[in-house]
């Protein structure tokens, strides 16, 4: 049985007082003053020497379908300079919600990431895997409270908050907007919820009776636990496929609701799947440097990293599928989203590629770099920060435009949930014994060799 | 080219051929050779090879296709006959690199593995009219032979395959 170390729990606790204090900061910073925004605008005009052109204006206020400028014929004067102003200032207020939902929702995407990775190995009878599946179940405890704080945030951006992370919220958007409005019978705040509640309940649902079966299966004498913990994950797979393709169209493609893309789904699936593997990894490396894993050895950690390295390429493969058709064509209303993320967004938008294709393809090619622990958790740690500037890139263009920085805001929010994370799933963890002893495949994975 | 004594034995399952590579090598004879009729997962591993070096040169043709493909694509779409591609005719190679990306990508792969199989066959002295250096061809259907030369004392060596499960064993001159 693992016991949750103090160290571990301190160090936690920390992240996590720490980080809603960086949070509370962050939203006490974000309410400007329209005096302050011209001020800082003036000054900032100064510093660039022109600045914000009008044609970078226009393509901000098209992502966020602000029609404050068609239909009326504005003069650069006075008015235009108020109006900009404004927008800003909503950018700016967008930015801790912004930061906090990103957060969430990376460390959310982890456990559901690991669920899928947990289900697949079942399903498919895999026979290394068995010996880290009590990690994997230790990982997806964080997903009922990391998705409902997502769901949570969501919708109090729509109603304690001023739309700030989805303007579709907003009545007085979708009333000016006929886009918008022509998607209001899916896109509003109800049946967002509703089918938000719907998702968790069938992930949470799954995961709790995975999770019944394998303890139920540690003692039991015949193969019925397995049998039914089979059964239920090839109908989770079926069920998480759909769900996890509209869940990315609600929470992160709706961000952006004149725009689509059809393999989106697929695209935020693959991140979270890499992640949730990269966590897998990381999180038995630290087991097993504190002496809890010795059934666990680098032929294992070797076959987590192979996944880590043919998922990097798939999400690759994915991300430029979708970029490369939208280039290609170039219809205005499709590439306005890269056209703001190389403006606006070029160091974490091609940065991304770095950390989440090049270097896990040149680091992890070498089977025996694959079989070091701590070559996996140095891969392991530049794919994370990789996937949370992904997610970053997803949410940030559509609400807070040009005003991006990884500040307080962001970095605490960070460790407000990793703190959280932390302390969920070490303490998941210490709730069962972490071999599962009576799996069917239990010897076999023990005497895995590549 | 002198003549030299092998001998061979042949086993009839994998895994009883494993134990017996081990076997031998504890007693310190040289296994020369052994044939398969299959890939035996670890062998190379047990008999003590070296590591195979194809992985690199898979990298290093890998590295040759895409520079091709790179070479080739600036040719024929941007110097001999610029095209206009997507409707953005900037006819420079970098800005249009996305529409040259499957391109880089199936040539690395293509040349990394059409190159990769020409070694295998080279490196394994495999080539067009050669003939089998297969001394059995019971070894293409169900068996295993081991090949270890002899020294001195092949009373040993063959208590010693008797003992690790061999179903059979042949002395036979070998000519260099």
């Amino acid at each position: 049985m693992y016991t949750f170390s103090n160290k571990l729990k301190m160090f936690s606790i920390a992240l996590i007082v720490i980080g809603a204090i960086g949070v509370v900061y962050g939203f006490m910073n974000s309410h400007k003053s329209l005096d302050d925004v011209k001020t800082m605008l003036a000054h900032e005009a100064a510093h660039h020497g022109g600045g914000h052109d009008d044609a970078d204006l226009h393509s901000g206020s098209e992502v966020h379908g602000e029609n404050t400028h068609s239909g009326v014929e504005h003069e650069v004067s006075e008015h235009h300079s108020d109006a900009h102003a404004e927008h800003v200032q909503h950018q700016l207020s967008n930015r801790p919600w912004s930061a906090l939902y990103v957060a969430a929702f990376f460390f959310m995407m982890i456990a559901l990431g690991a669920l899928a990775f947990y289900a697949i190995q079942i399903a498919s009878q895999a026979g290394w895997s068995p010996v880290l599946f009590r990690v994997m179940e230790g990982i997806t405890a964080y997903l009922l409270p990391g998705a409902l704080i997502v769901l949570g945030i969501a919708v109090a951006s729509g109603t304690l908050g001023h739309y700030n992370i989805f303007i579709w919220m907003d009545p007085d958007v979708v009333a000016h907007d006929e886009i918008i409005a022509n998607k209001s019978d899916y896109l509003n705040l109800t049946w967002f919820t509703i089918r938000g509640l719907i998702f968790i309940a069938g992930w949470a649902l799954y995961r709790h009776f995975a999770r019944k079966f394998s303890i139920a299966q540690d003692t039991a004498e015949d193969n019925s636990n397995f049998k039914k913990s089979f059964r239920i994950a090839a109908a989770f797979l079926v069920f998480f496929i759909y769900s996890e393709s509209v869940m990315s169209w609600d929470w992160i493609m709706s961000v952006d609701p004149h725009w689509f893309s059809t393999l989106f789904g697929w695209y935020v699936f693959a991140s979270m799947f890499v992640s949730g593997i990269t966590v897998i990894a990381l999180v038995t490396v630290y087991l097993k440097s504190r002496n809890y894993l010795d059934f666990v050895n680098e032929n294992h950690l070797h076959d987590v990293a192979k996944f880590m390295f043919a998922i990097s390429i798939f999400w690759t493969y994915l991300w430029f599928s979708q970029f490369m058709l939208i280039w290609y064509s170039n219809i205005p209303e499709e590439v306005t989203y890269f056209v703001s993320r190389f403006q606006d967004y070029k160091l974490p938008f091609l940065g991304m590629v770095v950390m989440n294709f090049i270097f896990p393809l040149l680091m992890l090619m070498n089977a025996e770099y694959k079989r070091m622990s701590w070559f996996v958790v140095m891969v392991g740690i530049v794919i994370l920060a990789g996937h949370y500037i992904d997610i970053f890139n997803m949410i940030m263009p559509a609400t807070v435009g040009d005003r991006w920085f990884i500040g307080i805001p962001e970095i605490a929010s960070v460790m407000l949930f990793a703190g959280l994370f932390i302390f969920v799933v070490f303490t998941a963890l210490t709730k069962a014994p972490l071999l599962v002893k009576g799996y069917p495949f239990r010897k076999e994975s023990e005497d895995f060799h590549y | 080219m002198e003549a030299s004594k092998v001998i061979h034995a042949i086993y009839t399952d994998d895994d009883v051929l494993m134990s017996a590579v081990k076997k031998v090598r504890a007693e310190r004879f040289h296994i020369e050779e052994i044939y398969t009729p299959f890939p035996v997962h670890g062998l190379d591993k047990a008999m003590g090879l070296a590591p195979t070096r194809l992985a690199i040169t898979a990298f290093i043709y890998g590295l040759i296709g895409l520079t091709v493909a790179v070479t080739m694509m600036n040719f024929i779409m941007i110097e001999d006959w610029p095209m206009d591609i997507g409707g953005k005719p900037s006819f420079s190679y970098i800005e249009n690199m996305p529409a040259f990306v499957p391109i880089m990508f199936e040539l690395t792969v293509f040349f990394a593995a059409h190159l990769m199989v020409l070694t295998f066959y080279l490196r394994s002295r495999m080539w067009p009219f050669k003939n089998a250096e297969n001394p059995d061809p019971r070894t293409t259907d169900d068996h295993f032979l081991m090949e270890i030369p002899v020294s001195g004392d092949e009373e040993v060596l063959e208590n010693l395959l008797w003992d690790s499960g061999a179903v059979e064993i042949n002395l036979v001159d070998k000519a260099h």
